[in-house]
């Protein structure tokens, strides 16, 4: 378990990384780095599919449920979607 | 720590650590497509590997609904996905965004709903709480924006006395927020009524701002499920959330001023002020 301070500091840390990696990007990249990063909390689908493996019941299970089919259009979605978009940039930029 | 704690935890260190560098990699024009496929490989193998979680203690009914529920919502998003117009795309990020929320706001629900968000003391409780309300702000709010810019909404929408509104539904959350965090077990009716309140709260929120501003939104939106995500990993124990969800909550949130900026606007403003409904109105 991540508790106390070890968390406070993984938190921290994150934050700083996810300041870091911004920091210094183009304006046209916007838009596609928004959506990576959109497709990067997409990770919440491993999160889902633990609730639904360990939910008892029928309104935990389908809200597990509902939860892993969201999650893995964000995943999913996430990616289809930056793909493209980094696809039209480049074909663009060339 | 058992042989397949070791394995998944190791494959969640992969993930982050791929995570991260491919969102570096997309800060550049030439490398921003590999890093785009090296987070889809860190992806790949936390998901992979979550199948052989220790802490998944369904039976074999539960894997088949995971397996169904992944091809419902992967199958559905990979469709759409492909064969949008390239002009529809920033809806489509505001649908894909608003459901990592919806799917963080779910396991907020399950933890709460089946008490174990109230057996490790109360930073913990906090943490659901509050990732439930950015959760479910997320969700309804990616939604409403999703619609307005696929014209399914009316443009200008404005209900007078909204900023009051908002105050008190503001107030009740807290209220309500704070009654579950201080009850041993939380009821079932105030875990439900404090949801249904966050969905509210993101409609009421996202309704009077005009389509020009949306990308700003979206921006916001993508950073709150971010930050629910991390709030909901720290909850249910999974680092690899806690990181990725971390990184993306700064990030956007970075990147939601730089937008801001970039437009010769504040936050506030975009959020406060309704400059944009007649910009939204022009622009359609």
């Amino acid at each position: 378990m991540i508790t106390g301070f070890v968390a406070l500091y993984i938190f921290m840390l994150a934050a700083f990384t996810g300041y870091e990696i911004i920091g210094r990007v183009p304006t046209i990249l916007h838009t596609p780095l928004m959506s990576g990063s959109n497709f990067v909390h997409g990770i919440v689908l491993v999160g889902a599919m633990v609730a639904l493996g360990n939910a008892d019941g029928f309104w935990e299970t389908l809200i597990g449920f509902v939860g892993t089919i969201l999650a893995a259009g964000n995943a999913v979605g996430g990616y289809v979607v930056t793909e493209r978009m980094l696809e039209m940039f480049k074909s663009s930029k060339d | 720590m058992s042989f397949w704690d070791f394995i998944v935890n190791a494959s969640y260190f992969v993930a982050a650590v791929l995570f991260i560098y491919g969102l570096k990699q997309m800060g550049s024009p030439r490398t921003a497509k590999k890093g785009i496929k090296l987070a889809g490989i860190g992806m790949l193998v936390a998901v992979v590997f979550t199948f052989f979680h220790p802490a998944i203690e369904g039976g074999f009914w539960h894997y088949l609904l995971m397996l169904i529920a992944i091809g419902i919502g992967g199958g559905a998003a990979y469709k759409t996905g492909k064969t949008v117009q390239m002009t529809a795309m920033p809806q489509m990020v505001a649908l894909y965004n608003g459901m990592g929320g919806g799917a963080a706001a779910a396991i907020a629900l399950v933890e709460m709903y089946s008490h174990a968000a109230f057996e490790h003391g109360f930073a913990l409780i906090i943490m659901a709480v509050v990732g439930a309300l950015i959760g479910g702000v997320s969700f309804s709010g990616s939604l409403i924006a999703w619609a307005k810019l696929e014209g399914k909404l009316d443009k200008s929408f404005r209900v007078p006395g909204q900023q009051i509104i908002n105050g008190a539904l503001a107030v009740l959350i807290v209220i309500l927020g704070w009654s579950i965090v201080g009850s041993d077990d939380g009821a079932p009716v105030l875990v439900t009524l404090f949801f249904l309140a966050s969905l509210i709260f993101g409609v009421l929120l996202t309704i009077p701002i005009g389509g020009a501003d949306m990308p700003v939104v979206i921006s916001m939106y993508n950073a709150f499920t971010g930050l629910a995500v991390a709030f909901e990993g720290y909850v249910i124990d999974n680092p690899a959330m806690i990181i990725a969800g971390m990184v993306v909550g700064a990030a956007g949130s970075l990147l939601t001023w730089l937008m801001a900026v970039g437009m010769n606007r504040s936050i506030t403003n975009v959020l406060f002020a309704g400059f944009g409904v007649d910009d939204g109105a022009e622009a359609s």
